[in-house]
Formats: structure tokens, sequence, C-alpha cells
């Protein structure tokens, strides 16, 4: 059955609808992983304009005149039908992305943001920004095997996460996991749609 | 860059002619690109194929079926900046739609809960 929201084309295929969710958080803490395990990854290369802030941190000596750098992104599809696909993009998530995140959020349904136990701040940024620009989140924590267990609620205070802000574990490496937290999110976006209460980022 | 495990000769902003910018509306990364249907006249298509380069014509055969803009960007190996300049150019003749993702807000619920509901049988 064709989605409302799906269109016909001018040859025979339709135009599927196509859902769009972010995956943040530090390096290192299994974005790549998430993203793998619930679809097939291929890296997506941007060459964006340097803003001043990664200028600082970049080491540009002897290439002063680069304006432009290269990050590349996780880029995941599940196609759940010809008329619905979901679409993963997986992001750094330090402070100087911050000018991706503009564009990438604009239409996103919403965002998984990762966090390590061991590395916690490193989430804070991301947490920052969806906090800020109001689109729906979810936290799921990556339960690496030599990582300290902390209960649920001493985790949500440590973040300082809302009471209306899911926080799930998960184990990014399997499949059913990952899962679960997309799941745990479209619901979040659902919720937030439902009460009135989602905002749709400013492009 | 490489492409089958060669270095890619052509530096990827040379392909758009040293543009840098889109022409056009913004195109989003999660936009999906379709061919436009329709058929042209001899001459008009000899027109628009002279003004053409070989990734123009292998971004056509990529959205054939309809694939989003970050597909294309995976698909032919080149940077999301420089699909997006080519995928204008195609736009403005007319070649392709482009359509921009919902803003989720806008989206029913019913739809979303189809969504989630798929994803739990993944």
């Amino acid at each position: 059955m064709p989605f409302a929201g799906s269109e016909p084309t001018g040859d025979r295929y339709s135009v599927p609808v196509a859902i769009k969710i972010l995956v943040a958080g530090g390096f290192g803490v299994g974005k790549t992983t998430l993203v793998s395990s619930v679809s097939e990854v291929r890296p997506l290369r941007t060459e964006e304009e340097m803003s001043e802030p990664s200028s600082l941190v970049d080491q540009l000596d002897g290439v002063e005149l680069k304006t432009t750098t290269t990050v590349a992104m996780d880029f995941g599809r599940i196609s759940i039908s010809d008329d619905l696909v979901v679409y993963l993009f997986g992001t750094p998530g330090q402070r100087r992305f911050w000018f991706m995140w503009d564009e990438l959020a604009y239409g996103a349904l919403g965002a998984v943001v990762m966090a390590d136990t061991r590395r916690l701040a490193d989430c804070f940024p991301s947490i920052d920004y969806f906090e800020r620009n109001g689109m729906p989140f979810v936290v799921a924590v990556n339960c690496f095997e030599d990582a300290r267990r902390y209960p649920i609620e001493t985790m949500r205070s440590a973040l300082n996460l809302t009471e209306d802000v899911p926080l799930l574990l998960c184990d990014a490496r399997e499949r059913a996991s990952s899962r679960d937290v997309l799941v745990a999110l479209v619901e979040h976006a659902v919720a937030r749609i439902s009460s009135g209460r989602y905002v749709t980022p400013a492009r | 860059m490489r492409v089958d495990g060669r270095e890619r000769v052509v530096r990827p902003y040379a392909l758009t002619a040293g543009r840098t910018k889109p022409s056009g509306a913004p195109i989003d990364v999660a936009a999906v690109v379709s061919v436009a249907g329709g058929m042209l006249g001899f001459d008009r298509a000899t027109e628009i194929m002279s003004q053409l380069g070989p990734e123009h014509l292998r971004m056509l055969r990529c959205c054939r079926p309809p694939a989003s803009v970050a597909d294309v960007a995976t698909e032919l190996d080149l940077p999301l900046g420089v699909v997006r300049i080519l995928l204008a150019d195609l736009r403005e003749r007319g070649l392709v739609r482009i359509r921009q993702p919902v803003p989720p807000g806008l989206h029913d619920t019913a739809l979303l809960k189809e969504v989630a509901d798929a994803l739990r049988r993944l």
C-alpha cells in the first residue's frame, strides 16, 4: 500500500518518503558500530567551509589558504518499503561541527545521542545542541565491556536530563539492541508530536 | 580520492567548473531525487546532452529508482558539496525532481508508528 506521502514520478517509480535520523556523540563512542549493526553503512564525504573554531584546532601551518575541510559521516539506509526509507547519519558531535548539524538537523525526525560512561562529558555538546533546537532525542549509553555500570538514575542526573528524555543502555554491536534504540527514538518523537511539543528546527 | 584502486585524476571541484554553491533552492542530504518523466524533442535533448558531463549522466542512472542525495554521493564517491551542485544543474534543466524531506512535525503520527513497527521487525 503506498503511503499518503509518497508520490508518483514521471516514470514507473514512486518517490519514497524519507525519514532522517541523526546519530551523535563523542569520538569513539560507537556511532559507526550502531549505524552498521542496523544498516549497510557507507562513508559519506563532505567538503565543508572551515569555521573559525575548527581552524584553531586543525593544524593549518603551511596550508593557510585552505578554507575547506573534508568531514566524513556515516551514512546508513534502512528500506522499510518502496515508499518509506529511513536514513541514518552519524556525525562528529564536537562543538566545532555544529555548523554541519544545523543543516543535518533540518527535517530530521530526531537524534540518538550516544554516551560512554568512561567519558560521559563527550556527549554534553550533543545534548546541549538538541536541547537548544528542540529536536526529540534519546540518550543511548553504549555498554563497553570494561566500563563500570551505573544505575540509570545516577546517569540521568550526571547528564542533567529532563524527565521526558529517554535514556537506554545498549550494546551497539547487537542489531537488536541498536534497533531498540531507534524504536525508542521514533516512539519518543511520536509522543512529542502527539502532545504538540514538537518544534521543527529552523534552517 | 580513489576509484577502482587508482587515484582520481580530476579534483572534485573541477567537475563543477570551480563552482562551490548549487543554484536554486537548498538541497537536503536526505532529499530524494527522481528522474523527471516526459520526452524531449531531438534538438532539445541534443542541446542538453552537450551541456552535461559524464558525472551528470552517472547521476541520472543512479536516480532510477529514486535515490537520496546521500545515496548518490556514496554511489558516485563524490563529496556532498559537489553532488549538490551537479544535481542542481540537472534540476535547472528539468531532468530531475528533488523532493525535500517532510519536516516530521508535519508527518501524521500513523506513518511514524508504521516506521516504529517496521523497525521492530528488523
